[in-house]
């Protein structure tokens, strides 16, 4: 769930809220749709109706324990460090065991199939995020440990891992005085 | 014969309403088995029907899906109410996320302790006037057509009208500004599996009650 925005009036945010992406030819938002359309445009859905569907429940999984951590930052100081332990509580009861269990069963490189897929790219972020603030958070689980490293080392990921790619640092003061003045001036 | 989808799920709307309507319009049939006690809920987890731990759970196809945006995709697929291509999709998916967080926030307000569920509803309906319908008003307006994408019938609009009616359950003069959205909702309630549905005896379920949250919070421990 997005914020609300008042670039509306350009009619660019459908539902005046971003992310938006503008990819070809459309100003896609809705962060699952927008993940959904570049998945399913470059191949990382999987191989056929069950993969993708696999696919699809990991990544909503994923997702809501991502939210935390993007909402982390907009929590009174107060309930931050609280929010901190739910997080790990979240992650290390609900969320990790499933891929564990399922990374040691197959025993593959990746979450669903043999190939790249979505649900790979989003735990890996999950992970990294989660570390920021957890660094010991994959200690129990040596399967998640290993394909951190070897997902990272996927050459697109490599690139994308290094210093001046796109990926955004942590969110600090100035980031949160910005979200808040654009969307409450 | 193929066996019907069963949801497992509390006796109310939630997060699985929006499942039961697409499954109705698509005009198949299903089963359900309703969470009353903690017991029953921990079988399920036991049992490792729960992915995450968490319903709604739909049993269709030989799998167990959980996370309802997933469950929601794969029945859009499966029933061809996805449009004909990825762009299509794309709108689709769009709208129909969109309409979605306006109903979860409405299914929130249950929830939501006793001071805080007027303010809530109401700048849950002010979303509803100024940052949901009327984009869908604009949207049958450009292009004049009967449905929200591609000339057919599709998920978005099954959750389209599904939203309309919970807003209206709400605040029933909210499409007096919306006069496209009004014959949108005639006509899509009159499609015949939908008609089906909107009669009293159908799987349709009612807006929470005290019960129905009392049961949840027993039943999730929250």
């Amino acid at each position: 769930m997005g914020f609300s925005c008042c670039w509306s009036r350009g009619n660019h945010l459908l539902f005046q809220q971003v992310p938006m992406v503008e990819i070809d030819g459309m100003k896609l938002v809705q962060t699952r749709c927008i993940l959904h359309y570049i998945a399913e445009k470059h191949h990382l859905f999987g191989k056929d109706l069950k993969e993708k569907t696999l696919i699809d429940m990991y990544v909503e999984g994923t997702l809501d324990l991502l939210e935390l951590i993007i909402m982390h930052p907009f929590l009174k100081p107060e309930d931050q460090q609280r929010e901190v332990l739910t997080m790990a509580q979240k992650a290390i009861l609900r969320y990790f065991p499933v891929f564990e269990k399922a990374l040691r069963e197959h025993g593959q490189k990746f979450l669903v199939g043999d190939q790249l897929s979505l649900a790979d790219v989003i735990l890996l972020q999950t992970i990294l995020a989660l570390e920021e603030k957890i660094p010991s958070i994959l200690n129990s689980f040596p399967h998640l440990q290993e394909f951190s490293v070897k997902i990272s080392n996927l050459p697109t990921i490599k690139r994308f891992l290094e210093p001046g790619s796109k990926k955004k640092p942590p969110p600090d003061e100035l980031y949160v005085r910005t979200v808040y003045n654009v969307f409450m001036p | 014969m193929v066996a019907k989808p069963k949801l497992y799920y509390f006796h109310g709307r939630g997060r699985m309403e929006s499942i039961r309507w697409l499954l109705a319009a698509a005009g198949v049939e299903f089963e359900e088995e309703f969470l009353e006690t903690r017991e029953q809920y921990e079988k399920l987890q036991n049992d490792g029907h729960l992915l995450f731990g968490q319903v709604p759970l739909v049993e269709i196809d030989g799998m167990m899906l959980t996370q309802t945006r997933a469950i929601l995709s794969y029945l859009a697929a499966k029933y061809n109410l996805y449009g004909k291509d990825l762009k299509e999709r794309a709108r689709i998916d769009m709208y129909a996320d969109g309409t979605l967080d306006l109903m979860l926030m409405i299914a929130g307000t249950a929830f939501k302790p006793p001071e805080e569920k007027e303010t809530n509803l109401a700048s849950i309906l002010e979303k509803a006037k100024t940052r949901y319908l009327p984009v869908f008003e604009k949207v049958l307006k450009d292009h004049g057509e009967n449905f929200l994408v591609g000339n057919n019938f599709s998920w978005a609009d099954i959750q389209l009208l599904e939203a309309i009616l919970m807003v209206e359950e709400l605040d029933a003069s909210i499409l007096s500004d919306f006069p496209l959205l009004k014959a949108f909702k005639t006509r899509i309630s009159n499609m015949p599996t939908i008609k089906k549905f909107l009669q009293p005896g159908s799987q349709r379920k009612s807006p929470p009650d005290s019960h129905y949250v009392k049961v949840v919070r027993d039943v999730l421990q929250f």
